[in-house]
């Protein structure tokens, strides 16, 4: 007896939106952001974006302008803030994908309210992991050599290095996830098109709609690619990451040459996409009014989720030492003891193992887990952490080389901080955009999670909501029937 | 309520049509037209003397190394100085009008400015003494010059052409004493068989 399909209260389930709302108010609460003016504050955030986005722009002209050396990557530490922020933004985007393909196909229907959301960070989180890898080739007229073009050289990238495979996984991942989010944005741009007032609105609203009518044909054509495109989807949240895990775990260096990188680098991608989901909606929930729709509850279930990919990521770096110790290899003791636990970097390592082991334990406590300062702070943390855990995998296992005589040390320059608060900038730039213009929680879905949804609901006494005791017992007859 | 009209609906197969067909001309475009093989061959500028090759190598049977005469021990093959000019044309034709830049460069003692034709990029270590070492012909990069009034590019000289010989060169061998025949053919050595030599094909055989 499974129980997806049965009705919420059959199942003991709270409903997943907030007390007296309808149908109605679902529409008009999402659609009235697009429709009303924006608020002040969005627009002092969104200048203030923006001009980062400038920033960013500067600072990458400057660095093409000039080459690598603006950076701080030097010898030994040839990785450093490109590959962190690259590998960090790829993981927020995880987030996203597993939000609506996985816990799609898990029937998770909690996820209705924060799937929207979560795709279109992770879009914008994929856009700005994209620009690391294509800047950081030095002489960025030759970063086509990434893709395998035949070409008049008869020369092609190396199959066997991750690197090419990285390209691969990326590139489908940001492909499939786009079409996703817009295929599930299909009937919500339709409702916004009906509402339209004027006719600028009604025609871009109708062009992103595609002529969407509602019918059952369309919601059944809908509803099967949304499966699809969600089973499709699902592979590559486990994939995009071990892939990107692969450009350390297949090298020999100490600290990099890991079986255990790409579950653990799965485990802290959602982490830390859980965590900037959580970041945002905090604050958008607040100033939009949606408390109706993305409730405590949900918040709680992704605080849950928060714990425990932050305690599989704490397991992880235990695994780590444990394997360091128990492998006997000298020089992986010597890093994990000496580079990243002690020494000059061992800032960056106790930064990480707070923010990210320490923080989220907090939320083992009900009080914690639904108390929105606690969550706020516990999420930034973990953005924290999660940057720090990739800075630290990257440049402890590279600033003390094989031979002592070339140790070195990374500081990032100007250039570095100004690229990575730029692409800050542009990801928020992005995302104000998409909260003016676009329905940030998916319409439909909501409604489609509602107790009203449920073709017997209200049939049993003319058309009004049925009184509880009522609605159990038809429920209950049902729950007999079909078992 | 619809909005736009019915014949829309072919905008989908209009833009899937167009959005195919566009990217595959360009493509095959760029492909074709954007290539050392579009370029490259073909390429016979005019030279400050109309110097024929096809009447001093074709009809009179000079051989290669008769003008470029390091050709099989250093890296670049030389252009012939003034004086190998000079060396007949002291003698022979001493009044031709198309020779007076050869007789003017002699007398005062500038060298000829001959443009190159056959170029190679600047990272691109091409030595002329290890591939007539290993038997490669002159006609086999460099065309039938014994048939060229002018000389022209006749082989796109591209990475992807250099390696299909450095990848299985022996169709392009010949034996030592024939690499200046312009005529050589494998049938014409019948108990000679190509020696086993190994091109080097990673980045730092040519690229240094």
């Amino acid at each position: 007896m499974s129980s997806w399909n049965l009705p919420i209260k059959a199942i003991g389930e709270s409903p997943l939106v907030g007390e007296g709302t309808t149908f109605d108010s679902v529409t008009d609460t999402v659609c009235r952001v697009t429709e009303n003016k924006a608020p002040r504050g969005w627009w002092v955030a969104f200048l203030l974006a923006a001009s980062f986005t400038g920033v960013l722009l500067t600072a990458v002209a400057y660095l093409f302008w000039h080459g690598i050396g603006v950076w701080g990557n030097n010898a030994p530490v040839y990785w450093a803030w490109d590959i962190t922020n690259f590998v960090w933004w790829i993981g927020i985007g995880h987030a996203g994908t597993l939000i609506s393909a996985v816990l799609f196909l898990f029937r998770q229907k909690w996820r209705t309210a924060i799937n929207r959301f979560a795709e279109a960070m992770t879009i914008f989180a994929v856009i700005c992991a994209l620009i690391f890898p294509g800047i950081h080739v030095g002489r960025i007229w030759y970063a086509y050599y990434m893709l395998p073009l035949p070409n008049e050289m008869s020369i092609w990238p190396n199959f066997k290095s991750p690197l090419i495979w990285d390209v691969f996984a990326v590139s489908t991942y940001f492909t499939v996830s786009l079409l996703f989010w817009y295929v599930g944005l299909v009937p919500d741009f339709a409702t916004l098109r009906d509402r339209a007032k004027n006719k600028t609105r009604r025609l871009v609203y109708g062009s992103l709609a595609l002529g969407w009518r509602g019918s059952n044909r369309h919601w059944q054509n809908y509803e099967r690619a949304y499966l699809i495109l969600a089973a499709l989807s699902t592979p590559l949240v486990l994939s995009v990451h071990s892939v990107v895990s692969f450009d350390f775990a297949t090298s020999l260096m100490p600290g990099w040459h890991t079986t255990i990188f790409p579950p653990y680098f799965v485990a802290g991608a959602v982490f830390s996409g859980f965590a900037m989901v959580m970041t945002l909606m905090l604050i958008t929930r607040a100033i939009y009014g949606m408390r109706s729709l993305v409730m405590m509850k949900h918040l709680e279930l992704m605080s849950k989720i928060i714990l425990t990919t932050g305690s599989l990521v704490g397991y992880a770096y235990a695994m780590e030492f444990f394997i360091a110790w128990y492998g006997g290899n000298d020089y992986e003791r010597f890093l994990f003891v000496n580079n990243r636990m002690t020494g000059p970097m061992a800032w960056a390592y106790w930064i990480m193992i707070s923010c990210n082991v320490l923080s989220p334990q907090v939320f083992w406590f009900k009080k914690f887990r639904t108390s929105i300062p606690v969550m706020f702070v516990v999420s930034i943390l973990v953005n924290i952490g999660m940057w720090f855990e990739r800075f630290v995998i990257i440049v402890t296992s590279l600033f003390r080389d094989f031979l002592p005589s070339s140790w070195g040390y990374f500081r990032p320059t100007l250039i570095d901080i100004f690229t990575y608060a730029g692409t800050l900038g542009l990801f928020f730039t992005a995302f104000l955009l998409f909260i003016r213009w676009v329905p940030m929680i998916a319409i439909a879905e909501v409604k489609g999670v509602m107790p009203e949804a449920d073709p017997h609901f209200g049939h049993d006494d003319g058309g009004h909501e049925g009184s509880p005791e009522h609605m159990a017992a038809h429920v209950a007859a049902e729950v007999e029937a079909s078992s | 309520m619809q909005i736009f009209p019915r014949s829309l609906n072919k905008l989908p197969l209009i833009l899937g049509g167009v959005g195919t067909i566009v990217p595959v001309l360009l493509i095959g475009a760029i492909w074709y037209y954007l290539t050392p093989k579009n370029f490259q061959v073909g390429y016979a500028p005019t030279q400050p003397v109309p110097y024929s090759h096809r009447l001093h190598v074709g009809q009179m049977g000079m051989d290669c190394r008769y003008c470029h005469v390091n050709v099989e021990v250093a890296a670049k093959a030389m252009l012939p100085p003034t004086q190998v000019c000079m060396g007949c044309h002291s003698l022979v034709k001493t009044d031709s009008a198309r020779l007076a830049p050869i007789r003017e460069s002699w007398d005062n003692g500038m060298p000829m400015e001959w443009v190159q034709i056959h170029k190679l990029p600047d990272h691109a270590y091409f030595d002329h003494s290890a591939h007539l070492a290993a038997g490669v012909g002159c006609v086999t990069c460099h065309g039938r010059i014994d048939q060229m009034e002018t000389v022209r590019a006749e082989v796109p000289l591209s990475m992807g052409w250099c390696l299909e010989c450095h990848r299985d060169p022996k169709p392009n061998l010949r034996p030592r004493d024939q690499v200046t025949n312009m005529e050589w053919k494998p049938e014409m050595a019948a108990n000679w068989t190509a020696p086993d030599v190994h091109p080097p094909q990673h980045c730092s055989g040519c690229h240094r």
